[in-house]
């Protein structure tokens, strides 16, 4: 495929092979993503008739997968280091989850805040208490989702010879993404009703 | 406890790409909560299922991307600044194809999907015409605020690689519910 000169190759610098790597993929997560739009659009009017709640939804998007991928991005430098032991006795794999898990209890926390002081300002005030508890519940679940997901990504990643790099951040990232909302949503219904 | 200790460490080092993240996430979710844009969904149904398939599938466009960028600096076949360079410009020409093509194709599916479920849905010329305008705006604005970005990063001896990923979130989230607000308020003057 690529044998011309090597200063002279494009190889997979071109228009054609980017976008034809690219897209097929893009159109498999939108799919995937469609599932929790429709969990958006199944409950608008809890959304709609709460705004406040639509404050948390693109943290609730990014944050699962911003954990995983610190994660994820660990476990496969340990692995690559050959220092990765998948026991559940191993000291340093507990620290990790840890550390992920004071992260996510820390920045649940501060949206929780953040969004209420920006539903007094901009929409329908919903209460502190069911706020905070939204926030941290469906964010503390994600945050477990993301530990389990980087986990075991690394782990089949290991077990099929390939590079963890190059898997468990994209699955981890995207699947977090797809479950944030629909996470959120059903902890919102809970609390709520 | 020297595991705590590694705890505190590990806790310490992320947090702050974190909170970088919380505030671009808190300012695009005040957006989204804005009267502006709940009147918009109400408006326009099909919004609300196409949202997070707008939003997630940025990072994925622009974090490509810069990630391509970057092995290019780091290979020395890009040069860190704007230049009519064959392969950068490629990679930003691919990059717009496949983030406003995106943008249409999940336009079309949002409209699809309501029609198979036999529910109400806005005319497939709105949604589309939405996803357009929005689509072109955070292309333009996230793959010159990118590059711009990676290329000063590289600049001041910092590896992109470690910023490219909360760099796109962030500029993904503020500017995508940023320019969704624009489309909507435009399609809604237009129809």
């Amino acid at each position: 495929m690529s044998s011309a000169g090597p200063d002279e190759s494009l190889d997979t610098w071109t228009i054609r092979s980017i976008v034809a790597t690219m897209f097929p993929i893009l159109l498999v997560l939108s799919l995937l993503e469609m599932g929790s739009g429709y969990v958006l659009e199944e409950l608008k009017e809890t959304y709609l008739s709460n705004p406040t709640l639509l404050v948390l939804v693109p943290v609730m998007i990014g944050m699962g997968g911003n954990l995983g991928a610190i994660l994820s991005s660990r476990l496969s430098t340990r692995l690559h280091l050959g220092l990765l032991e998948f026991d559940p006795r191993d000291e340093v794999l507990w620290t990790n989850v840890l550390a992920i898990m004071g992260l996510a209890a820390t920045i649940f926390s501060a949206l929780g805040v953040a969004a209420w002081t920006v539903g007094q300002v901009i929409a329908e005030p919903m209460a502190l208490a069911d706020l905070m508890l939204i926030s941290i519940v469906s964010g503390l679940l994600l945050a477990v989702i993301a530990i389990v997901l980087s986990i075991a990504a690394t782990y089949i990643s290991y077990t099929q010879g390939l590079d963890p790099d190059d898997t468990t951040i994209p699955v981890v990232t995207n699947v977090c993404d797809i479950l944030g909302v629909i996470v959120l949503s059903g902890v919102a219904i809970v609390v709520l009703n | 406890m020297a595991a705590r200790q590694d705890a505190w460490r590990i806790y310490r080092e992320s947090l702050p790409i974190l909170v970088v993240s919380l505030a671009g996430g808190i300012f695009a979710g005040s957006v989204l909560g804005s009267a502006g844009m709940t009147e918009g969904f109400e408006r326009f149904p099909g919004l609300l299922l196409l949202l997070p398939a707008f939003l997630a599938t940025r990072g994925n466009v622009y974090g490509a991307m810069g990630a391509r960028i970057s092995s290019g600096l780091h290979q020395g076949m890009i040069d860190p600044e704007f230049s009519w360079n064959r392969r950068l410009v490629n990679a930003v020409a691919a990059s717009f194809i496949n983030g406003i093509g995106i943008s249409i194709v999940i336009a079309v599916l949002s409209w699809g999907i309501l029609h198979v479920l036999g529910r109400e849905s806005a005319r497939l010329v709105e949604l589309v015409g939405i996803m357009l305008i929005s689509g072109i705006l955070t292309s333009v604005t996230l793959i010159f605020g990118l590059l711009g970005l990676v290329f000063a990063s590289y600049q001041y001896g910092l590896d992109p690689d470690n910023l490219i990923g909360p760099i796109v979130t962030t500029l993904g989230d503020i500017f995508g519910v940023v320019f969704l607000f624009v489309a909507i308020t435009v399609v809604g003057g237009i129809f």
